[in-house]
């Protein structure tokens, strides 16, 4: 957390925070921003723990620049929100390499939800909704279909320590589903002891990975297609990706860089669906041989052209 | 652990086919029903029926009452504050649309 040894609980606290702020899942757009969280609240739960910093202490020098420190796994309360990060959760590995899903567990967000708030024992009859945090592709969305999400639950031992148990879940994914959207799963939340009490839900809060060539605005994709700088002022017909495979687009004469062309209903699919825009950048060939050279001085010649007019000089 | 087809999940965009009272939102996050007022008050979420013996509120309150919830938990900011740091949320996240848009 970048504080001194000696730091005080105030000074500790304070760093907490601005960190906290800083990688928020829900504020930041950090890359990693959900790993570097977890890793703060886990160094904060140290931290501000008499017996716990004592320990840490302990480690002799403590950790050398690079090396990390890694409390026991029952220490840390601050996976039940974050989870496993990116990366960290088996999902991501390569053993599910036709899964880009990554898992995020959150369950026992209701248990601390209830203590914050002073409310304990919801005794509603049944078990408690659990929630759930899962990173998926954007195929997923396009084209619904199933995916399987391992989520990580904590459970209380015998003796009182709480551990984690994965649980593989195969799930239909809605097609049309967008980021920020959940999944409810019916009677997949928390079983409650005793016969004939129904088990809660659980809701998976559904997020993207980030696509290399789509951008996601509401039920809109958009591209950033790269056009040669006559394709764009003579017009042309170029091949442009989609998510449905690629197509022959027709550039109009005189389009211009940040030109906006639609294709209607390629977008994520409901009713009505959304469309897929393609946004138009001109690439410069490089003049890095003579006959380029030629080329644009041929074009310097030719064109009495200022790009600067606008700027009055 | 593989599974077979016949343990697949079948999963609803809860967002498009719920609405949501308020007694689920205060079971769905184990908060007191009091609690969920306070972010209504504070404009964090909108009561989309009032006439009916209970409010109700759209699917999509659960997304805001969620971020809402873990900002108050996570970073100790108080309900008028989660509020005005769900406002500049959504301006930023138009800002960046606009941009890139």
């Amino acid at each position: 957390m970048g504080v001194a040894r000696d730091a005080t609980e105030a000074q500790i606290k304070q760093a907490y925070r601005r960190l906290a702020r800083k990688y928020h899942p829900d504020v930041s757009k950090e890359k990693d921003a959900e790993a570097r969280f977890k890793d703060v609240g886990e160094a904060y739960e140290v931290l501000r723990s008499p017996e716990k910093r004592a320990a840490y202490d302990q480690l002799g020098s403590g950790p050398r620049p690079g090396e990390e420190f890694r409390p026991p796994p029952d220490w840390g309360r601050g996976f039940e929100f974050s989870g496993a990060g990116p990366g960290a959760g088996p999902g991501a590995g390569a053993d599910q390499a036709d899964y880009s899903d990554f898992f995020e567990a959150l369950f026992g967000e209701a248990a601390r939800g209830s203590a914050q708030h002073g409310r304990r024992g919801f005794d509603t009859g049944r078990g408690g909704d659990h929630h759930a945090k899962v990173l998926l592709d954007l195929d997923a969305t396009l084209e619904g279909g199933s995916r399987t999400f391992t989520l990580r639950v904590p459970e209380i031992d015998a003796e009182g320590r709480v551990t984690t148990k994965e649980r593989a879940l195969n799930v239909q994914v809605p097609k049309g589903i967008l980021p920020g959207q959940t999944i409810r799963l019916a009677g997949q939340g928390a079983r409650p002891p005793g016969e004939g009490r129904a088990p809660g839900d659980l809701y998976i809060e559904v997020e993207f990975q980030p696509h290399p060539l789509y951008r996601i605005d509401g039920r809109d994709l958009y591209l950033d297609l790269p056009v040669a700088p006559w394709e764009a002022a003579l017009g042309a017909t170029v091949k442009s990706p989609t998510p449905t495979g690629p197509v022959d687009l027709k550039i109009p004469a005189g389009a211009h860089a940040g030109s906006k062309l639609r294709l209607k209903g390629r977008g994520i699919p409901s009713s009505p669906p959304g469309d897929f825009y393609v946004l138009l950048e001109i690439a410069l060939p490089p003049a890095d041989d003579n006959k380029a050279k030629a080329a644009y001085r041929a074009m310097a010649d030719a064109l009495p052209f200022n790009p600067r007019a606008s700027l009055g000089v | 652990m593989p599974l077979s087809d016949a343990e697949f999940l079948s999963g609803e965009i809860f967002e498009e086919c719920a609405v949501l009272t308020l007694s689920d939102l205060s079971r769905m996050f184990a908060v007191d029903e009091g609690h969920i007022v306070e972010l209504v008050e504070e404009g964090v979420l909108t009561v989309i029926e009032i006439d009916t013996s209970e409010w109700r509120f759209s699917g999509a309150a659960l997304r805001r009452a969620r971020i809402a919830l873990r900002l108050e938990r996570d970073l100790g900011i108080n309900v008028p504050g989660v509020a005005l740091a769900l406002e500049l949320l959504e301006e930023l996240e138009q800002l960046r649309r606009e941009r890139k848009g």
